[in-house]
């Protein structure tokens, strides 16, 4: 209750935007529009939830797309069994994303237990090493993963509350709810308490160790919420490609999304979802005329953060607050003449 | 209140803190001096959990504290202040100090409620009125001068509330008014916080004005500790670190 009220702005907002991006999807007679925002919503949680970790505590993860590629996977998995899917019957997907959700947690539970207590490059590498780890796993364990192949052969969903999520409406409006779902609990998770003393890791943790603050134990819970929320975009991805691909735990899928928040901004809530939109758009454009892609891309983002020197939307941001701060230091000025 | 019983710390073959036993009693208002690499910083380092003692008791209020780790210090009740204020630049002076009161009030991870809380902010706007750090509340901390920087650093400290509480030279890098300013801020802030106050400087005459208490250190051991007129007199502190100064004036 107290969280509906503390949090009514941040609510009605995300409620308007679910109402708006329904509307796009149902209301546009054409694929397009529903299959670049079901990427988007993939793409954009995974952003989003890495920047948990690199923008509001200071941890650059480069292996985060292992816990996006873990929930597509079990998700995959578990409803291509077909012992599964008998026992649970039409419970069958919402079980098989909870599973996925709190598997991928406990995962990064493990994971970041021995990844949070290091910082800077060593935090950065060791997350690379298991996410490649999980890649090499991937790739060897045909029996079960199908190695390079992927999951092949789609992925049955049972039809659960009248939600069929074959039909590319119904798997629309499901996915936006997920995204927008996991884009609130990040909004709660950092304008909160415990958003703020994220702030203070990310600023100066032996800082934050002397005010009382656990810094383990926060940087972990936060660890394990971001990975949990990867694992939702990978849901998403899975339900719109029918299917799981080893590149998904590749090192350059969590370089894509850093590529991401770097584009949009890593200081401003929504700036990693303004990034991946960016990449995106950038991606879809540049294939038309040529199919060297990357160079182009990187010629791009290297000019934003030569020119720039940040994202998008953290020069909008930083240019605001200097205006604000310099405003505020005059009236000092005034105020002691 | 505080009591340390025969601490040593040593790094490699040197020997950082020799053999401390020292008392600041419950409510004093305490400096400790020496010269450089005398061990003061390491000794604020040992009390407040940074480092782990090679052997000896640090007893707050008979409660070993020695080798725990700084937060279970803090939460007991030490809050500290650092040399080269260590704050956070990217946080308003207004936002670093309610993170503080949050951690203070246990709703640092607190999830169910928008930053701050509104108790929080309330004893925030308090600690802003008692520090007279109103016109830059508002400021970013990586944007304030150095002098105010040093004072949000033990605002932050202030905010735990502490039954002792450390300053590193709280005056390091002022000019000589401003010294004079913050110590007379450090001493105003004893004077009401009912808290041991302990705290390292080098302008002496800063030390024996204010403080009552003075704990004098030399190559990590304790040349000596008492009162600031005991400590004008002693011989081994004379001879050693005052020397030249004190002599003089006794020859004027």
């Amino acid at each position: 209750m107290t969280l509906l009220i503390e949090f009514r702005r941040d609510l009605l907002i995300a409620l308007a935007g679910l109402v708006l991006l329904v509307a796009i999807g149902l209301g546009i007679d054409h694929a397009w529009p529903r299959d670049f925002l079901t990427s988007i919503f993939a793409a954009g949680l995974l952003a989003m939830s890495l920047n948990m970790l690199i923008g509001y505590t200071g941890l650059v993860s480069f292996g985060h797309a292992a816990f996006f590629a873990m929930g597509g996977y079990i998700f995959g998995l578990l409803l291509q069994s077909p012992a599964f899917t008998g026992a649970l019957g039409a419970g069958s997907v919402p079980v098989a994303l909870g599973v996925a959700v709190v598997g991928t947690g406990l995962y990064a539970v493990v994971i970041g237990a021995i990844c949070v207590r290091l910082t800077e490059i060593y935090f950065a590498f060791l997350t690379l090493a298991f996410q490649m780890f999980l890649y090499s796993v991937i790739l060897s364990w045909v029996d079960l993963t199908g190695g390079d192949q992927g999951l092949m052969g789609g992925i049955p969903r049972p039809i659960f509350l009248g939600i069929d999520l074959a039909d590319q409406y119904h798997r629309y409006v499901f996915c936006a709810v997920l995204f927008v779902a996991c884009v609130m609990i990040m909004r709660i998770m950092t304008e909160s308490p415990f958003g703020y003393t994220l702030r203070m890791i990310r600023d100066n943790a032996t800082r934050a160790a002397f005010l009382g603050v656990n810094v383990f134990r926060v940087k972990l819970i936060c660890f394990v919420v971001s990975s949990s929320i990867a694992a939702v975009g990978g849901v998403i991805l899975a339900l719109f490609t029918s299917g799981a691909y080893p590149e998904w735990a590749f090192w350059a899928q969590s370089g894509e999304a850093i590529f991401m928040i770097m584009l949009g901004g890593l200081n401003v809530f929504l700036g990693p979802i303004l990034g991946a939109v960016a990449l995106r758009i950038l991606n879809d454009v540049v294939q038309m005329y040529t199919s060297h892609t990357e160079i182009v891309i990187g010629v791009v983002i290297m000019f934003v953060v030569l020119g720039l020197r940040r994202g998008i939307l953290d020069f909008v941001k930083d240019w605001w607050v200097e205006k604000q701060q310099a405003r505020l230091a005059a009236e000092n000025r005034n105020g002691q003449e | 209140m505080l009591r340390l019983e025969n601490v040593v710390k040593s790094f490699g073959g040197v020997v950082a803190t020799n053999d401390v036993s020292l008392n600041f009693s419950a409510g004093s208002l305490s400096a400790v001096i020496g010269p450089n690499g005398a061990g003061k910083t390491t000794l604020f380092n040992l009390i407040t959990g940074h480092l782990v003692p090679d052997s000896g008791r640090i007893l707050l209020e008979d409660e070993d504290i020695a080798g725990k780790p700084p937060v279970d210090i803090v939460r007991k009740g030490i809050g500290r202040a650092f040399q080269i204020a260590s704050i956070f630049p990217s946080m308003t002076v207004e936002q670093s100090l309610m993170c503080a009161v949050a951690s203070h009030f246990r709703t640092s991870e607190a999830l169910l409620s928008v930053f701050p809380p509104s108790d929080v902010r309330q004893r925030t706007e308090e600690l802003i009125e008692l520090l007279g750090m109103g016109s830059v509340a508002r400021l970013l901390s990586a944007n304030i001068s150095h002098g105010d920087q040093k004072l949000l650093d033990i605002g932050l400290a202030l905010a735990l509330e502490p039954k002792v509480l450390m300053l590193d030279e709280p005056t390091a890098g002022m000019g000589p008014e401003e010294r004079w300013q913050m110590i007379g801020t450090v001493r105003r802030l004893w004077e009401q916080g009912e808290m041991t106050l302990i705290f390292i400087e080098h302008d002496m005459d800063i030390v024996f004005e204010v403080a009552q208490g003075i704990t004098v250190l030399s190559y990590g051991a304790v040349l000596a500790q008492g009162t600031a007129d005991e400590i004008r007199s002693h011989p081994q502190v004379v001879e050693a670190y005052l020397g030249t100064e004190t002599q003089a004036e006794a020859s004027q």
